[in-house]
């Protein structure tokens, strides 16, 4: 992860507790070093102002940004930007896709680069890859999730659906021997 | 089991053939895979960690390739052996220190290992003796295209082959190769060649280190990126940097001797003193001490022990290796000096035919 004020790596992640807020910081050696020191300094003034808003660093407003990206959930494994922020690593290959707005420019900062140019996984006879990848299958990730909460509210019914629907598309799209001309979203 | 025979085998890196292998211990390529339909390592239940290893397991062993892997069950190892895996540089330090279900297919030359369930679903890496990049990734590329009939990697067209850690995108990529740089260390000019290859963004590492420490000279060189460029790109990015690093260190190994033989000469033959009569030693003093003595044979100074003698000896000191050899487990002090007396009997009963 990157320092939110520089193109370094974050290494200090801070949570700061101050009048029912929570926030939270990334930063690098240096810039976690005078964001420390500029609190400690903050807080022995008596009429000090609690290290927020105001600072140089601006940290106030970055924080509020990422406040709103972190709340952004993937649908499939459910993982939130701010677990896999805190994390560094995401939950499954559908994050690429529902974080992918997110991701950019972390990606652009670590590899310079944002399109894939290499090999590409051949077109095996049992597994049909579709046109945008891999992606379709990532919602059996979804429909197991679904079907584990299901089962602990009980809803046998739906868990049943559930578990119909994912046996269905495996043997269709993932069974060794299997073989079908239709894509998997055209299963219902 | 198969611990057991890998205890009395040599491992592909240790061989100490191929191009170059004065100074190029071995050529590494891995590939980081995922399966589209399972959630990453590190946010899967147990059961679904159990399934992702039960279908790669299961798929691995029925292709064609399967036939001349063994399987070994990473998760119901003891510690001693996933450490020696570790040593081996056949799992990841992370693979042996994970939880829940895993495990590693390796083929008998111990060339191909495949990781289930390390950070990634799947990591495959091929290891060759000296310089050869090019045979480790035709070695790898093939074992991908018959993994990849038979399992839907989770692929983004954008994005390429996807990953847990947004570092590994792309290709999947990581070509490293194992140097060798005892002159450029004694001669002080390593640290102006490692800031030359961060510039051109490549990573160095230690051998079994994580820090930037390198024990006994050992070094590892890789790409860092693995998004925006092709497989072969990446490998020549790597690949075009040791011949230059293999020049400098020849020619301050050249520097050492016209200058300074004398002192070379005493500082060779004292480290293979101190291998062959010390009564404890420590294994980060032992893999400094046999760096010290690979020089001195590589520049003649020392007649009567080979390289791939000293390759087997790097490693059956380290402390996992050393308490298989051993039949027993041994803590720090206990090792040390058994340590020493393999060390000490290794010697005086001469050295196993050159090859």
């Amino acid at each position: 992860m990157k320092c939110q004020h520089c193109d370094r790596q974050a290494v200090f992640h801070i949570t700061e507790l101050e009048t029912g807020e929570v926030r939270e910081l990334h930063l690098c050696e240096d810039h976690a070093r005078s964001y420390l020191n500029q609190s400690e300094a903050a807080s022995e003034t008596p009429a000090g102002k609690p290290s927020g808003s105001g600072t140089p660093l601006g940290v106030g407003q970055t924080a509020e940004e990422l406040s709103v990206l972190d709340q952004k959930t993937c649908g499939m494994c459910g993982i939130s930007f701010f677990e896999f922020r805190n994390q560094g690593r995401l939950g499954c290959s559908h994050d690429y896709v529902a974080f992918e707005k997110e991701l950019e420019p972390l990606i652009a900062n670590i590899h310079g680069a944002t399109e894939h140019v290499g090999r590409r996984p051949r077109q095996a006879a049992a597994i049909v890859m579709p046109a945008e990848g891999t992606e379709g299958l990532t919602r059996l990730i979804g429909l197991r999730l679904e079907m584990k909460e299901a089962i602990a509210r009980e809803d046998y019914e739906k868990a049943k659906e559930n578990r119909d629907l994912i046996r269905e598309i495996e043997e269709t799209w993932l069974s060794p021997s299997a073989a079908s001309p239709t894509p998997p979203e055209a299963t219902p | 089991m198969k611990i057991d025979t890998l205890t009395d085998a040599i491992g592909e890196w240790l061989r100490g053939t191929g191009p170059e292998s004065d100074i190029v211990m071995s050529s590494r390529v891995r590939l980081a895979r995922n399966i589209a339909h399972f959630p990453f390592v590190s946010r899967a239940s147990e059961q679904e960690r159990f399934d992702t290893e039960a279908l790669l397991r299961e798929r691995i062993a029925a292709a064609p390739i399967g036939g001349s892997l063994e399987y070994i069950d990473v998760g119901h190892l003891e510690e001693i052996d996933r450490q020696f895996l570790v040593e081996r540089q056949l799992i990841s330090r992370e693979h042996a220190e994970a939880q829940g279900a895993r495990g590693v297919a390796i083929d008998g030359r111990e060339q191909v290992s495949l990781m289930i369930n390390e950070e990634d679903h799947l990591r495959i890496q091929c290891m060759h003796s000296g310089l050869d990049l090019a045979g480790a990734f035709e070695q790898i590329r093939a074992v991908d295209e018959e993994i990849e009939k038979v399992v839907p990697y989770a692929f983004h067209p954008r994005w390429g082959y996807l990953t847990a850690c947004p570092t590994n995108v792309g290709t999947g990529i990581r070509v490293s190769v194992m140097l060798h740089l005892p002159a450029l260390v004694i001669t002080r000019q390593i640290d102006k060649v490692f800031r030359s290859l961060h510039k051109i963004s490549l990573a160095v590492r230690g051998l079994y280190g994580e820090g930037s420490q390198a024990m006994g000279d050992f070094y590892q060189i890789s790409n860092q990126t693995t998004l925006g460029k092709t497989e072969e790109e990446l490998i020549e990015q790597v690949g075009d940097v040791v011949p230059v690093l293999i020049d400098y260190e020849r020619r301050a190994r050249e520097f050492l001797v016209r200058e300074t033989q004398e002192n070379v000469h005493d500082q060779v033959s004292r480290a293979y003193g101190i291998l062959r009569t010390a009564q404890t030693i420590s294994a980060e003093e032992t893999m400094q001490l046999l760096s010290r003595v690979r020089m001195g044979v590589l520049l003649g100074l020392i007649g009567d022990v080979t390289i791939p003698d000293i390759n087997v000896l790097l490693v059956r000191t380290q402390p996992a290796h050393l308490q298989k050899i051993r039949g027993v487990e041994l803590d720090t002090n206990d090792r040390n000096i058994e340590r020493a007396r393999y060390l000490r009997h290794h010697f005086e009963g001469g050295t196993e035919p050159a090859n």
